[in-house]
């Protein structure tokens, strides 16, 4: 085998990243507290940014930190804080009613183990058929050539007045983000008007009250 | 030590698909449930990536791109649904608190039982 990267510690980065992507992604998965999950998960995006970087891949590796580790987890612990400040308040009202047993069953699924196995056996499958096929991929990375933004620029917007290759899919994605940004505008209008009837009901100020007028409010 | 080939990142994203496969499976509060999504959009990416470096060629990390942002749109409208059906949630919650019923409790980590299954 010849060594597809040039540079030293190559390995020793790879599997640093790989150790830290794959217990991050585990911590993601057992946590009980959907903060420490978020956080988790932070390490995982990063460390899989730290990956794409490895495979020389910069303009992924920034959108990977920009968009994933700094927009998508700062959305994830937003709405963590929301739906604590939403759901926690009632929830607080209540006698401790359940049984160990609903207790255990607060975090994870009924069916657990199944899913996990389902889980494993995938996993198991992927690996084995990724190191039974070994052979049929190149040991030699062919290395590449000139700078990796312009060359993704050119894929997606072309060059010298011709329209790139992925321009019809980068109109695509556009369209998709903007039917988002329409939808969750959307979400926001119904959730008000589910608040709305709530706050004329209940003149009194309580701790809900206070939490839906900030959350109307803004 | 073995140098670092295509198999070795296919083999961490094999890993991060099964974890977060599992994790979908396996909790129910819909938040982890999506941050479990997202590793298994995140397992795909590593994968494409990979292949592009194998073959030199940057289709690969285009696709990756458009992956990610269908998982971010993916994400937004999926925590809209959420804080929408919480205020749902709420909302019930407080009718219920008016007049006074014997037992809904365990509301777990995200929505009640069943919003969540």
């Amino acid at each position: 085998m010849t060594p597809p990267m040039t540079p030293t510690m190559t390995p020793y980065l790879f599997y640093t990243l790989a150790g830290l992507a794959i217990a991050g992604s585990t911590l993601v998965v057992t946590r009980r507290k959907p903060v420490h999950a978020a956080l988790a998960l932070l390490v995982t995006l990063l460390a899989i940014a730290g990956l794409y970087l490895m495979l020389y891949a910069p303009f992924v590796a920034g959108v990977q930190i920009a968009l994933y580790a700094v927009a998508v987890t700062a959305l994830f612990l937003f709405v963590i804080v929301l739906m604590n400040l939403l759901l926690n308040q009632p929830l607080k009202l209540q006698p401790p009613s359940h049984s160990v047993l609903r207790f255990a069953h607060r975090d994870y699924s009924r069916v657990w183990p199944v899913g996990l196995a389902a889980g494993c056996g995938l996993l198991a499958s992927f690996t084995y058929a990724l190191v039974k096929s070994r052979t049929l991929f190149p040991d030699r990375m062919v290395s590449p050539s000139g700078s990796n933004t312009q060359q993704i620029t050119t894929l997606l917007y072309g060059e010298n007045g011709r329209p790139g290759q992925y321009i019809l899919s980068l109109e695509i994605a556009s369209l998709l983000l903007l039917v988002t940004i329409i939808g969750a505008a959307i979400q926001v209008g119904s959730s008000r008007s589910v608040i709305a009837p709530l706050k004329k009901e209940e003149p009194r100020p309580s701790v809900e009250d206070r939490d839906e007028r900030r959350i109307t409010n803004h | 030590m073995l140098p670092i080939t295509t198999v070795h990142y296919l083999v961490v994203a094999a890993a991060l698909f099964g974890i977060g496969v599992s994790g979908v499976l396996t909790r129910r509060s819909p938040v982890i449930v999506l941050m479990s999504i997202e590793l298994i959009l995140n397992a795909v990416n590593l994968n494409l990536v990979a292949f592009s470096r194998m073959w030199g060629n940057p289709q690969g990390q285009v696709f990756a791109i458009f992956v990610t942002v269908a998982a971010a749109s993916q994400a937004v409208v999926a925590v809209g649904v959420l804080i929408v059906l919480a205020c749902g949630v709420v909302a019930r919650g407080a009718a219920r608190n008016r007049e006074p019923s014997p037992n809904h409790a365990s509301l777990p980590n995200g929505l009640p039982n069943g919003d969540a299954e």
